[in-house]
């Protein structure tokens, strides 16, 4: 059992273009440390200099916005998906 | 196609009259505040068919954003559909339809037009089209099929 974790247009350079891909961790924080092993360069476009989640990219656990749910500490479990998009908006 | 045909295409917007005039309306609508959309398309095509009108939920006359909860659905509805994001456009309110260096930051579909509509004349809307890829801004053509 994994969790699935589908990837954005714009971060598939990173996955060889796949649109989706298995990752784990007890954590989003971790699910994205494991990835960044897998895809290196992947966590510096989800996750910024201070640590935090990066305000260009949507995450979501089960459909589930992690900004209400914790963020980068959000449990996982084997069986989740994590879905990432990219934020549509500007000025 | 045929063997004249450039090896290299122009980039442009093609769009129909029904959803130009649409976009229209719907940041005429929202002013002072700004719209936004997308008009999607089978995945590759190029082809802007499907209108989509979204909520900015910052309801803001300097900034827009698509909800998070509609922003999922409207991606999945796409993933089933095969389809993806054509064009992706929002209104200026105050300004030039040209996009901000805050459009310029968040831009990440590469595919996509990002169309700018400015309503800042009331009697008339400036509409224009770029692509922005790594942050670099193209403007190009608008091709309006009447339908």
């Amino acid at each position: 059992m994994a969790i699935e974790v589908k990837i954005p247009t714009i971060l598939r350079t990173y996955t060889s273009g796949a649109k989706a891909v298995d990752g784990k961790g007890d954590t989003l924080s971790a699910l994205i440390d494991d990835l960044d092993g897998n895809f290196p360069g992947l966590k510096g476009r989800l996750i910024t200099d201070d640590g935090g989640l990066h305000r260009f990219v949507n995450v979501y656990v089960n459909d589930e916005d992690v900004r209400f749910t914790g963020a980068l500490d959000t449990a996982l479990k084997d069986g989740d998906a994590v879905t990432i998009l990219p934020a549509v908006a500007g000025g | 196609m045929s063997e004249t045909a450039p090896v290299f295409s122009i980039p442009v917007l093609t769009i129909d009259r029904a959803t130009y005039d649409a976009i229209v309306a719907h940041a005429r609508r929202d002013h002072p505040d700004e719209a936004c959309g997308v008009v999607t398309g089978p995945e590759g095509s190029d082809r802007a068919v499907r209108f989509i009108p979204m909520l900015n939920a910052a309801r803001s006359p300097t900034f827009y954003e698509f909800d998070s909860a509609d922003l999922l659905a409207l991606y999945k509805q796409m993933a089933a559909d095969d389809e993806e994001p054509i064009v992706i456009y929002h209104s200026h309110t105050a300004t030039e339809a040209y996009p901000s260096r805050t459009d310029i930051s968040y831009a990440s579909e590469p595919n996509a037009h990002y169309v700018l509509v400015s309503t800042r004349e009331p009697d008339s809307a400036e509409f224009r089209s770029f692509r922005i890829v790594d942050g670099v801004v193209t403007e190009e053509p608008v091709s309006v099929i009447e339908t």
